[in-house]
């Protein structure tokens, strides 16, 4: 269970990022955080895991305080903490295998890594990764030949590889097409029940965090303004997290990619994965 | 809108003041060419600078047939210059990737002490030229191979760490974040997020450093610091023009070459 306590970040900019965020998620579950750009939703996240620093708070993660950890011991906090990014940040000239086993390097010794001499449980994990993300047969080539979408499921399974309990999702879709986004986000929910993990994941698409989300936390300028199901989102509340809109345009948005979830849904029984 | 006739019909790309300014600016170059060109040729003697083409033409009549079975003799010579090049950038190369590492703001350990004194390390190697390198060290470990081998190394340093520390500063911060956020200590998140980037970059340098260190070590032999450039020192003191035109000839068939090979193995690389 991931518990967030007044959490606030100001950065030396003066900008307060996040303001007195209280949020807590418990096993399973996964939580969409949706908000307009600015709002602290890249922010909140890198906090977990202090890729940013927060400024006041706390932040418990199965009864330990992260805010508080030295270097080594943030390390090893941070390998129980799985983190996937917007634009995959794979190290584009390793090996796809290369990537997923870097998933290791807080378990494993320096010069083992540097070898790449892995245990052979690690590496039997990282095939099996692989082959849950339907990538097997591309372990071996490097990340740059990768499309998108299957440089998002290296990215994901990078993440598995760490053994987490909690995942960080960075706007997971945001760099690649409907169709891919939905075969990606169907993955990373299917993924998550199955170890029963929990996640927050950033996401500035509404109609895809209503469809894939258990629970929505709407962030305006730092502050939670909605903390619901998604079937709870409406446009009241949308008003709310984003200001006045036109959400028509939107919903016609949806009638589109409807047809892409459809053909997403298709391919990936294909696939068989 | 505004009635058409009420706007400007001319406008012109720069004001009167600038114009003024360029052509102020223009005058004061000519006069500065002027002015100094004639403290350049206060000392010239113009009988000498006459006579050049006459000159020019007795040393080129000198410097052919080239002396072609001077050839031989000096192979044993250009293999001492391509190793002295060689084994040069090697030991620059060695040196020069921890000067880089400390020198880069994303990687030094200290930013308010290693970084200036590494950076430091590179301009002082850099501000000196390898001729001088090499005079400094045939004084203090005579003359031969050993002090070329270390003129080369010392003075790539500088051009090697800089460029690979620029190199170092350009990588992804992304990729090298999502090695952090694993839980990688300080020494994995060097060789599975910093490396791999900059290993292309890396390479390109020292075969491109390699490719300069062939020309500048034929002239290291002129101060005593063996290769090609002794036996031209030698045969410039007798006035052997033919065999010069030989060691010249020979001197850029090497460069030619080994810019071929800094280009192949540059495009392998990418």
């Amino acid at each position: 269970m991931l518990e967030l306590i007044s959490l606030s970040k100001t950065y030396r900019t003066g900008d307060a990022a996040l303001s007195d965020v209280s949020l807590q998620v418990p096993k399973g579950q996964i939580v969409g955080l949706i908000g307009p750009s600015g709002a602290g939703k890249s922010t909140l996240i890198r906090c977990i895991n202090r890729l940013v620093e927060p400024s006041t708070g706390k932040i418990e993660l199965g009864g330990v305080d992260l805010v508080t950890l030295g270097r080594r011991d943030l390390r090893k906090q941070r390998r129980r903490i799985g983190m996937i990014f917007q634009e995959y940040a794979l190290v584009e000239r390793l090996t796809v295998m290369e990537n997923v086993l870097s998933g290791r390097l807080g378990y494993v010794p320096f010069w083992r890594s540097y070898l790449r001499r892995f245990d052979a449980s690690d590496i039997q994990r990282a095939y099996q990764l692989l082959d849950r993300v339907g990538l097997l047969d591309h372990a071996d080539k490097r990340a740059d030949a990768l499309s998108g979408g299957q440089r998002q499921r290296v990215g994901i399974a990078r993440a598995l590889a760490q053994d987490p309990d909690l995942l960080l999702v960075d706007e997971p879709t945001a760099s690649l097409d409907p169709k891919t986004s939905r075969q990606i986000m169907r993955l990373l929910t299917e993924i998550c029940t199955e170890r029963d993990l929990p996640a927050i994941v950033n996401i500035h698409d509404v109609p895809l965090a209503r469809q894939f989300m258990q629970r929505i936390v709407g962030l305006r300028a730092g502050q939670i303004v909605f903390d619901d199901a998604p079937t709870a989102l409406t446009e009241d509340a949308l008003t709310r997290i984003y200001g006045a809109e036109d959400w028509d345009a939107m919903r016609k948005g949806d009638i589109d990619q409807a047809e892409a979830e459809n053909d997403a849904i298709r391919q990936l029984a294909e696939v068989g994965a | 809108m505004t009635d058409t006739a009420s706007l400007p019909a001319d406008w012109s790309y720069r004001s009167r003041a600038t114009r003024l300014a360029i052509w102020t600016g223009w005058l004061a170059l000519v006069a500065l060419f002027v002015w100094c060109w004639q403290v350049m040729t206060e000392t010239t003697i113009w009988a000498f600078v006459g006579d050049a083409p006459r000159q020019a033409a007795d040393i080129g009549g000198r410097m052919v047939p080239p002396e072609w079975g001077y050839l031989p003799e000096l192979m044993l010579p250009l293999w001492d210059t391509l190793n002295i090049a060689t084994l040069g950038t090697l030991g620059g190369v060695v040196m020069a990737v921890p000067v880089a590492l400390l020198a880069a703001r994303n990687t030094t350990p200290s930013v308010t002490i290693l970084r200036p004194i590494a950076l430091f390390i590179i301009v002082a190697s850099r501000s000196i030229n390898s001729l001088i390198w090499a005079l400094l060290l045939v004084t203090i470990i005579g003359p031969g191979l050993l002090a070329g081998i270390i003129a080369i190394a010392l003075r790539s340093i500088g051009f090697i760490g800089k460029l690979f520390y620029e190199a170092i500063e350009e990588t992804d911060p992304k990729q090298i974040e999502a090695i952090q956020a694993t839980g990688a200590g300080p020494a994995e998140v060097l060789t599975y997020g910093v490396v791999p980037q900059v290993m292309p970059a890396l390479w390109g340098i020292s075969v491109f450093r390699w490719d300069i260190n062939i020309r500048e070590s034929t002239i290291l032999g002129l101060v005593g610091a063996g290769g090609i450039g002794l036996k031209l020192n030698a045969s410039m003191a007798v006035l052997a023009w033919d065999q010069v035109t030989v060691i010249l000839l020979l001197i850029l068939g090497t460069v030619i070459v080994s810019e071929w090979i800094s280009a192949l193995i540059r495009r392998a690389i990418i």
